[in-house]
């Protein structure tokens, strides 16, 4: 069988992520691919929220489910409008609920006497009727609970047994996955940046924790091998010039936040943009206006990324679609912030935040990208925005050495000193400032195609859409529609491009207001078929696209 | 000893003739020299307004920031390369004002930057409102009938937050003022100076109305006595004690535990770590099926 989508649905706090990390990597161990994702609800406890895994199926969300497992009633109630026809559905149920009633939460008081074994109980249940085999769900456990007391494994254990007892009588699936000897990585966006940060160079980030990016930071600060000095700033304005303060004195930086602390840190990102210093900022997306939806997916900040800060300057910005783009992209983020002196901006969102991917292989930067610093010993008098051809001046550092370095974020002369020289020196140190950017431009790289040969209809998609748009285009391509498509992952500044009139393209986002469709409608003067808009706090699916396909025009209602 | 016109530079001056300010620029002078702190060795550190052009005219490295963002670039800087000196020079309404929240979490993290805010109690080059130490009743271009706040009492904030070197001086004696930066720069962990510097052009009173109000603080003042050097600084604004109020032993400076179980000097330099370091994490989340 293919493509099994599995909801494990309950309140905050009752453990749907212990399950969900057992039946995943114990699919893993099988040989079987998943795809992980979940939604949840801004709070600590209660609410609704769910762990999905797609098992054997394309690394992309789908929201419907051939079993939905529930930890309480109220939940399992909330998600039943995503059952499919045939779903197989157990747990805790109503009364009148649909479904194989198994009461965890009894069998755990029961057996011992504490309602913290239900996980374990669950957990059995839901493997047995999948057909995993009980001695790869008990190594499982084992790793996953190696650090409790022997005692307290045994009793997860016996635990786990008595969820499988507890569907003896169960069918189980009427088809069940096939193992395979193949292993995979699983890995997130989130978990894989810091870690191709770290291989390229990165040395400091600064950073104030929100939601969805958080991660990041944290990343750095439990693993300190990775060499990466973490600061938890007193908020986004600190983070960001903090960063830019290492940056300038040497030291290869970058930051992370959500829409609002990026909202704090813009006149920072001037200040990179005016004091030519490097920095990578990543921009985990979720739903706005203002708080909006904290723990819910978007793409609505591409406007802000590519214009967010006050004057005119040359900034990049990327977004990556899975983890192994997310750790080609940060290299060549550190990379352009080096080279080009300025912000770089990679957009990630919850969705990449909250999913994990089965990868057959991650390939990670084998060096750090070469410094970007000139040689103090090859210049005679130093000065820090000297002109040159193509706008971009010897970088020194602070301190580096005794030419001395004026690094200033009022209009300067060449060697950094505030002037009002309207009629040379500021004119001059636009040009510059924009010289950079159209080398830039030259530079970006071209969208990146998908089974367009003879494709009539091009879907365009941009970050984490990208997934569930390769999906459409398989699962039309399998009912012999000729659709292809493009995924552009440098977004700012596009690169000139001329698509062929011969296909009709429609672009694919996470927002209401067509950000990426306007960019690319008026770059590439290119007039689009459609348009496929989600602004719900959901991410896109395959299914929604293909309807909209046959609905030009329309957004996506559900 | 290195002369003060070692730290000469290039830049036009932009300050009112007769300014406090440059008061304040030779006593930075003399006191780099006097601890012979060549123009490599420092970097001074602004936001915005008439003080934070400072950098502009003592040779040094140089960040002029942004408006009251000083402070966090300092630390970024000092983080980076802990060989610098660094020195953050702006006005009143920079540091308390725009960026006090700054101010407040350096007091807490103990960063090892001197602190140096040039306090006119007025916006002088935004034309004369009023600032955060600007005193109550006090008429501006702005609060036409008066200030209706209190003014900020930075320094007692820093002692509260056992801020480890707390002082201050007076633009106004460069001498004295000298002596206290002095101390300042070379103390490790957070230096922090408020310094007195009439604003000629917008204040509302002569430089003689704040002379006869800054008091030396008595010879016998003990540094480390807390309580005494926060009533030192609450005297302000009627009388403004001049000196070092508060000095202890310095906390943890922020950051060089980091460095210490690096055996690193400086986060710039670049260095490439262990491949196997990340190819492990790789590895880590590798799920293979049971041979």
């Amino acid at each position: 069988m293919s493509d099994l989508s599995i909801y494990i649905v309950g309140a905050a706090g009752e453990g749907i992520q212990t399950i969900g990390d057992v039946v995943s990597h114990a699919f893993l161990q099988m040989g079987i691919r998943v795809f992980t994702t979940k939604d949840y609800e801004s709070r600590i406890r209660g609410g609704n929220s769910s762990y999905r895994i797609r098992a054997n199926g394309p690394n992309a969300p789908r929201h419907s489910a051939d079993v939905i497992l529930s930890l309480n009633a109220h939940v399992a109630e909330h998600y039943s409008d995503a059952a499919e026809a045939t779903c197989l559905r157990l747990g805790e149920l109503s009364p009148d609920g649909e479904g194989s009633a198994i009461p965890f939460q009894a069998l755990a008081k029961e057996h011992f006497d504490l309602p913290i074994y239900a996980n374990a109980i669950a957990a059995g249940a839901l493997g047995a009727v999948l057909g995993i085999p009980s001695d790869i769900l008990s190594g499982v456990l084992r790793t996953r609970f190696s650090k409790l007391s022997a005692e307290a494994l045994d009793r997860n254990l016996s635990a786990l047994e008595i969820g499988m007892r507890a569907v003896a009588d169960h069918p189980g699936l009427s088809d069940s996955l096939e193992p395979s000897d193949e292993s995979h990585l699983l890995a997130g966006v989130h978990e894989v940046i810091p870690l191709a940060a770290a291989a390229v160079g990165c040395r400091f980030m600064a950073a104030y924790p929100m939601s969805p990016a958080t991660g990041i930071m944290t990343a750095f600060a439990k693993d300190p091998e990775l060499g990466v000095f973490v600061v938890q700033a007193e908020d986004e304005i600190a983070a960001i010039n903090v960063s830019l303060g290492a940056s300038a004195a040497g030291a290869r930086a970058m930051t992370a936040t959500s829409g609002g602390g990026f909202a704090l840190m813009t006149e920072g990102v001037s200040l990179a943009g005016m004091t030519e210093t490097p920095l990578v900022i990543v921009i985990a997306q979720r739903p706005g206006p203002a708080t909006g939806l904290p723990t819910r997916t978007a793409q609505e900040d591409l406007n802000f990324a590519i214009y967010g800060g006050h004057g005119e300057f040359p900034r990049a910005v990327l977004a990556p679609s899975d983890p192994q783009e997310a750790v080609d992209l940060t290299r060549r983020a550190f990379d352009l912030a080096e080279r080009f002196q300025m912000p770089v901006i990679l957009l990630t969102d919850q969705f990449l935040a909250d999913s994990h991917f089965s990868l057959q292989d991650l390939m990670i930067p084998k060096a750090a990208i070469a410094s970007g610093l000139a040689d103090p010993a090859s210049i005679e008098a130093y000065q820090r925005y000297a002109f040159t051809e193509d706008g971009v001046s010897p970088r020194l550092a602070l301190g580096q050495s005794d030419h001395l370095v004026r690094i200033d974020s009022d209009e300067h002369t060449e060697d950094g000193h505030i002037t009002e020289d309207l009629a040379v020196t500021r004119p001059a140190m636009v040009e510059k400032r924009l010289e950079k950017l159209r080398r830039l431009q030259r530079e970006m790289k071209l969208p990146t195609p998908y089974r367009t040969e003879d494709a009539e209809t091009v879907l365009l998609s941009w970050g984490s859409t990208r997934g569930a748009v390769h999906e459409a285009v398989d699962r039309l391509r399998d009912q012999g529609e000729r659709v292809g498509a493009l995924h552009v992952a440098e977004l700012w500044p596009l690169p000139t491009l001329t698509l062929p009139n011969s296909s009709s393209y429609w672009s694919v986002e996470g927002n209401a207001t067509g950000q990426f469709s306007r960019l690319i409608e008026t770059e590439w003067n290119l007039q689009l078929a459609g348009k496929i808009e989600r602004y719900d706090g959901i991410p896109i699916d395959a299914n929604a696209i293909i309807r909209a396909l046959g609905t030009p025009h329309e957004e996506v209602d559900s | 000893m290195i002369p003060t016109e070692t730290y000469r530079t290039q830049a036009e001056n932009q300050w009112c003739p007769g300014c406090p300010n440059f008061g304040i620029q030779t006593a930075l002078k003399r006191a780099l020299g006097a601890l012979d702190l060549p123009p490599h060795r420092v970097c001074l550190v602004s936001g915005i307004g008439q003080a934070a052009k400072t950098p502009h005219y003592v040779a040094a490295h140089v960040f002029n920031g942004l408006h009251g963002r000083g402070i966090p670039a300092a630390i970024g800087i000092q983080l980076a390369n802990p060989e610098l000196k660094t020195i953050v020079t702006s006005g009143d309404g920079c540091i308390y004002g725009e960026g006090g929240n700054h101010l407040l979490h350096a007091f807490r993290r103990n960063p090892d930057i001197t602190v140096l805010v040039h306090d006119n109690q007025i916006y002088a080059l935004t034309k004369g409102q009023g600032s955060p130490t600007t005193r109550r009743g006090e008429k501006t271009r702005m609060q036409f009938d008066g200030v209706k706040t209190d003014p900020a009492q930075m320094l007692a904030t820093a002692i509260v937050h056992e801020c480890p070197f707390v002082a201050r001086g007076f633009a106004g004696d460069i001498p004295g003022l000298t002596a206290i930066l002095q101390r300042a720069i070379a103390h490790r962990g957070l230096a922090f100076v408020d310094i007195l510097q009439p604003c000629i052009t917008w204040g509302n009173h002569p430089v003689d109305w704040y002379r006869e109000r800054a008091v030396p603080i008595p010879d016998d003042h003990d540094v480390s006595d807390r309580s005494r050097a926060i009533d030192l600084a609450l005297e302000a604004p009627d009388r403004f004690p001049i000196g070092v109020l508060y000095e202890r032993e310095s906390r943890p400076v922020f950051g060089e535990d980091h460095l210490i179980e690096r055996q690193e000097k400086a986060l710039f330099k670049l260095t490439t770590i262990e491949r196997t370091v990340i190819e492990s994490r790789v590895e880590r989340m590798r799920i293979s099926p049971a041979s």
